[in-house]
């Protein structure tokens, strides 16, 4: 991989339009149709965007409703406190909401975000939002939400930043006081609206006395000391001010416990809410962006695998599997000319039309175009190797086929996972998305364990199997296309067979049964040594192996039949589909590099081989001799590889001096050579302290001329 | 009821009314109003008093100065963050808002006494001004010379005032290495069950009589005294529960005298009360609601305390047990447990160095990153790439499980040096992964020498 890659994903991050653009088509192979190719993506993560976003807003909703209800409630109680002789009683609590949101650290913004926002826009202007390390110590604290509260600069006694001393400006103490008086100032105000807020009262009503909502991001990083003191100073206030809290929640609720001692948790009123698991959050993302036809770019197998793992591996955060999705899909727009037709339909057939000699020839090269090629006839075979008008012609009908096999593909994949995802031991995975990868792979009706699913699937009792094939037909139901329609006729002639067989022969089936039954008891209670028992009970298992089929487990045994050649029929692996390489993206290996990076690795290899980064002809040189055109500091580390634990300073000096003096082995003077001069002395002073400050070495106290090396082995 | 209080300096009307709100605290306001004199006498500079939460020093002190009608200030040291606050306060209220404007920016104690000695030639004290510093035990985390400042203040700022420190501990921990002037000792002791009872009962219902509301404290006592004195708490769980106390009468199932089918009604109510809403598992408002829908189906009320599982991913699993084994057990046993061969150890040997305390009496000890990261990849069964995920994830780790999860993970005060010689040799992830476990455990740790 050159370092070209490395830009990429800041060309994403920057949102300047034309500059995105300028590093998209800058690294990429192929100019004219680059932009193109840009455009699409951009269309395509724009669509991404707004679909995750619904998706978590969906999500959020039921919480995020419950919450607001709580809040409102609490909202009004602040108003009619004082009358109430009950209330008046009670010791005065702050409302407190308790959000446990999972370890998903990287996710919570999200869910905050949209949680201030409606709150605003519902409840209460008054909303700030702190997180722990803006907090260190409670002045800091109190002066954050007295700043984004009343949107001015509160002075501090210590100023330690702002050189704002010069202004004659009215000075406030971050103090509650103040935020009360001020709180008096605004609320008296019909309008009720802060300095700082954009919003115009004219647009929402809010309660006489909204209330002040303070959210903590991440209760678990701030410290129980800044936070008591934050309860003790605010519950001195209830009276006049209504606050309440929100506290985000990583872990477990009973952190509150753990956190505040019983005096303080006594001033609070914590009600509990808990979001959905991150798990069900990426099941739906995964839903709505990889398994439907909606989405061209796919993601092949490895890399879904790739992403998923970083998932459960590293830290359960959807926003970061959608950003590698994303990144693979930037990778494959980049990376990949023909992607210019993984676009709408008629764009992709029109698209195809227009293709250039060029792109011609990139769709001759691929392999499964190539693979198609060898399966036709001969006449045809030279035809597609010659004629570019006859290429076009067939890569639209091949984009067709590409998309119906798609359309086919997602209905049947969620058919059969419904089928599987409730039979014991789970062979086929409990998630769609590991039905998903193992499709992708491979054949799945040539793994063992569809053989299993499917012999567990035989043996499923008729209101189970009835029940999973009616949410078949469910699934199957908004399908257009003819093979869906006439897979889901089957399904429905299934079904009513069924009920059929449940009205006309159940009388019929019983009695046989009932017969059998009786009969073996008879003769089971007649004879009772062993070897008679042994004999029988032989005979009985000859007899039920010979035993002719119920009219069920033949049709159930037909429906199973049934659905076995629906699945050998559509869920192909994409690879046998012709042209599959514009719609999907292999390159693992890269995602895995950008997403997962090895900090360790690179730096070893930057330091072993520094023309792997350079690329620089001097600097090819074959495995473990030390080329004296390197930097110093790759010198300096190729030589202490093969140290010791402890390292003397000079001898490694002598080393170093001897390899970089060969280079300049022209010098005139051969007495010179091997000598250790000053600025030599300097480079290899600085080469050390650079590994020094690498971690490779440290000084050691035990001698004082020597180093110790912190790595092990490597040489 | 009690002896009324006399003083000559103050009218008898106000006394009485003093009187009547500080029930079963006349001893303690007399011997304060003799301290404080007639209220143009000088009175003691500085008075410390002390007693358990909720014993009445702060009521029964703000009633005297606010009846009596006496300049005061009150001041709660939690509120002020900063010594400037302080300060202002005690200015603004006894000389006029615009008083506390020509303090400095961070003021010391010297400037305020400067300053109060200025505005007094000025405003000079009729009457003895009092400044009453609530929760004064925080004055120590203060500058060192506050306390005793603010002990001899009278003295220094040659005027009549007295401060009064209310605080939940005993002055012999205040007491300055240095010594200071003492300040006159004034214990609140605790409310005993008889004088709770008579407290409480005083905010009865005003729809049902006074008779009622006694004989349902009686009952709560009986149920709450072993377990809570707080006279707060008590008065809200009061509060709380009444409404059920109350539902016999208002069913017409049972009237005002049947006290022993009330009782019956009410005691297995309480007691389920002294388990969650006393412990603070469940919040006031959700045992409002669990009390109006019926009990049944609120059996699956999500409590505080209620250990649910957390799911973790992967490598977090492992990270966080290999962050356990490291603290808990001692360095030199990782040898044995962790490697294949780690050739014999002499058993006796062994098992004679090892001390019968158990480790987790001791608490977690600190222990390098590098050991950690050696522990966990030993640990984990598959080989794990040392990617930069797996590095970033100690620092969530440490925000939000190793400081939570039960897991007091420790890292040791070298921890700058010790990182360098991880294998994770690059800074800029290092740096704010340490920045990440100074925030998490205030480890000292220089950037600079990174």
């Amino acid at each position: 991989m050159t370092t070209t890659s490395v830009s990429k994903p800041s060309a994403k991050v920057k949102k300047r339009n034309l500059n995105t653009e300028d590093y998209f088509t800058n690294g990429s192979e192929d100019c004219e149709n680059s932009k193109e190719r840009f455009r699409l993506c951009q269309d395509m993560l724009d669509k991404m965007k707004s679909e995750t976003e619904l998706v978590q807003d969906e999500l959020n909703k039921m919480i995020l409703d419950s919450l607001l209800e709580f809040i409102r409630k609490s909202a009004t109680s602040f108003l009619s406190r004082e009358d109430d002789w009950a209330s008046h009683m009670r010791a005065s609590e702050i409302p407190t909401a308790a959000l446990v949101l999972g370890v998903n650290v990287n996710d919570h913004d999200m869910t905050f975000q949209s949680l201030s926002d409606q709150l605003q826009q519902s409840v209460t202007p008054f909303v700030v939002s702190v997180q722990a390390k803006e907090c260190t110590v409670v002045r800091h604290l109190l002066q954050k939400v007295l700043q984004r509260l009343m949107g001015m600069s509160v002075s501090m006694d210590e100023d330690e930043e702002e050189g704002s001393t010069d202004v004659p400006q009215k000075r406030v103490h971050c103090s509650l006081r103040a935020l009360c008086d001020w709180y008096k100032t605004v609320s008296k105000k019909p309008s009720g609206i802060s300095p700082g807020k954009k919003r115009s009262s004219s647009e929402m009503e809010f309660p006489a006395r909204p209330p002040i909502i303070l959210i903590f991001k991440d209760l678990e990083a701030f410290s129980p000391r800044v936070l008591q003191d934050l309860i003790l100073i605010c519950s001195q206030y209830t009276q006049e001010l209504p606050l309440l809290f929100i506290f985000g929640i990583a872990t477990s609720p009973s952190t509150i416990q753990r956190m505040l001692s019983h005096s303080v948790t006594s001033l609070l009123c914590i009600k509990l809410f808990q979001s959905s698991s991150c798990t069900q959050h990426l099941a739906t993302v995964i839903d709505k962006l990889v398994l439907t036809s909606q989405f061209l770019f796919k993601p092949s197998g490895k890399v879904l695998q790739v992403l998923v793992g970083l998932f459960l591996y590293h830290d359960f955060s959807v926003c970061n599997f959608i950003k590698g999705f994303k990144l693979s899909m930037l990778e494959h727009f980049h990376s990949q000319p023909l992607s210019v037709l993984c676009c709408k339909k008629e764009d992709a057939l029109a698209r195809a039309e227009r293709l250039s000699h060029q792109e011609v020839e990139r769709v001759r090269q691929l392999p499964s175009f190539m693979r198609y090629v060898e399966e036709q006839e001969p006449q045809e075979q030279v035809e597609l190797l010659t004629n570019d008008e006859h290429v076009k012609e067939v890569c639209q009908k091949l984009l067709k086929s590409l998309r119906k096999y798609h359309k086919n593909y997602f209905p049947i994949l969620r058919c059969l996972h419904e089928l599987t995802a409730s039979l014991p031991k789970y062979p086929l995975g409990k998630q769609i998305r590991e039905l998903h990868v193992t499709c992708l792979e491979r054949k799945v009706w040539e793994t063992e364990e569809y053989e299993t699913a499917l012999q567990l699937l035989r043996l499923l009792a008729k209101d189970e199997l009835v029940s999973v094939l009616h949410k078949c037909i469910e699934i199957l139901k908004p399908g257009k296309t003819k093979k869906i329609r006439e897979a889901l006729r089957q399904l429905q002639d299934f079904t009513a067979k069924f009920q059929q067989l449940d009205d006309s022969s159940a009388v019929e089936i019983n009695a046989e049964g009932g017969e059998g039954d009786t009969a073996c008891g008879h003769s089971l209670q007649k004879k009772t040594d062993l070897f008679h028992l042994q004999k029988t009970l032989l005979q009985m298992k000859e007899s039920r192996r010979t035993k002719k089929r119920s009219p069920f487990e033949l049709l159930r045994n037909q429906a199973v039949e049934y659905i076995d050649s629906l699945v050998r029929m559509h869920l192909t692996p994409p690879e046998s589909q012709p042209l599959h390489e514009v719609c999907y993206y292999t390159s693992s290996g890269t995602l895995r590099r950008h997403l997962n990076a090895t900090p360790r690795t690179s730096i070893q290899t930057a330091l072993s081989h520094p023309y792997y980064y350079l690329q620089n002809k001097a600097l090819r040189s074959e495995a473990g001799a030390i080329s004296s055109a390197a930097p110093d500091i790759c010198i300096a580390y190729k030589l202490h590889l093969e140290c010791g634990r402890l390292i003397n300073l000079y001898d490694w000096l002598e080393a170093y001096t001897t390899v970089v003096s060969a280079a300049e082995s022209d010098s005139p003077d051969p007495s010179e050579k091997g000598k250790v001069d000053e600025v030599r002395h300097a480079r290899f002073i600085r080469a050390v302290s650079e590994l020094e400050f690498l971690g490779f070495v440290k000084s050691t106290k035990q001698k004082t001329d020597h180093v110790a090396r912190l790595t092990w082995g490597g040489c | 009821m009690s002896v009324l209080l006399q003083h000559p300096g103050y009218a008898d009307e106000r006394l009485r009314l003093v009187t009547e709100r500080l029930p079963c605290r006349e001893a303690q306001a007399r011997t304060m109003l003799a301290l404080m004199g007639e209220p143009e006498q000088y009175s003691y500079p500085s008075i410390f008093i002390y007693g358990h939460r909720a014993t009445g020093k702060s009521y029964v002190t703000q009633t005297l100065l606010k009846e009596l009608e006496l300049p005061h200030v009150v001041v709660s040291c939690v509120e002020c963050v900063s010594a400037g606050l302080l300060f202002e306060q005690v200015l603004m209220t006894f000389f006029g808002s615009s008083s506390s404007a020509s303090l400095p920016r961070s003021p010391s104690f010297s400037d305020f006494v400067r300053l109060y000695r200025q505005l007094c030639t000025q405003l000079p004290a009729n009457q003895t001004r009092y400044i009453v510093l609530d929760k004064a035990e925080l004055l120590r985390d203060m500058d060192a010379n506050f306390l005793p400042g603010f002990l001899r203040l009278q003295e220094l700022v040659d005027d009549n005032v007295t401060v009064i420190f209310l605080s939940e501990i005993v002055w012999d921990k205040f007491r300055p290495n240095t010594g200071c002037f003492e300040p006159l000792l004034l214990h609140f002791p605790n409310y005993s069950k008889v004088e709770l009872q008579e407290i409480l009962a005083q905010d009865c219902h005003p729809s049902y009589s006074p008779e009622l509301y006694s004989s349902y404290i009686n009952i709560l006592l009986g149920v709450f005294y072993s377990v809570c004195r707080d006279l707060r708490e008590l008065r809200h769980l009061a509060a709380l529960n009444f409404v059920k106390f109350c539902e016999p009468l208002e069913n017409g199932e049972a009237k005002e005298k049947d006290t022993h089918k009330l009782w019956r009604n009410i005691e297995p109510h309480l007691k389920r009360a002294m388990q969650t809403v006393y412990l603070r598992e469940v919040s006031s408002v959700q045992w409002e609601q669990q009390q109006q829908t019926e009990e049944r189906e609120t059996a699956d009320m999500r409590v505080l305390s209620a250990h649910d599982h957390v799911e973790l991913p992967f490598y977090s699993k492992f990270l966080l047990i290999a962050a356990y084994l490291a603290s808990y057990n001692p360095a030199r046993t990782d040898r044995r447990f962790f490697l294949k061969h780690h050739g014999k150890i002499k058993k006796t040997n062994f098992l004679k160095k090892h001390e019968k305390t158990s480790n987790h009496l001791l608490g977690p000890k600190p222990f390098p990153l590098d050991r950690l990261l050696a522990i966990f990849y030993s640990v984990v069964d598959s080989r794990v790439a040392p990617t930069a995920s797996v590095f970033s994830q100690d620092k969530r780790l440490l925000f939000s499980g190793g400081a939570s999860i039960s897991l007091p993970v420790v890292l040791s005060e070298p921890v700058s040096t010790q990182c360098l010689g991880s294998p994770t040799p690059d800074p800029q992830r290092t740096l704010p992964y340490l920045s990440a476990l100074q925030r998490a455990h205030q480890v000292k740790v220089n950037p600079c020498e990174m």
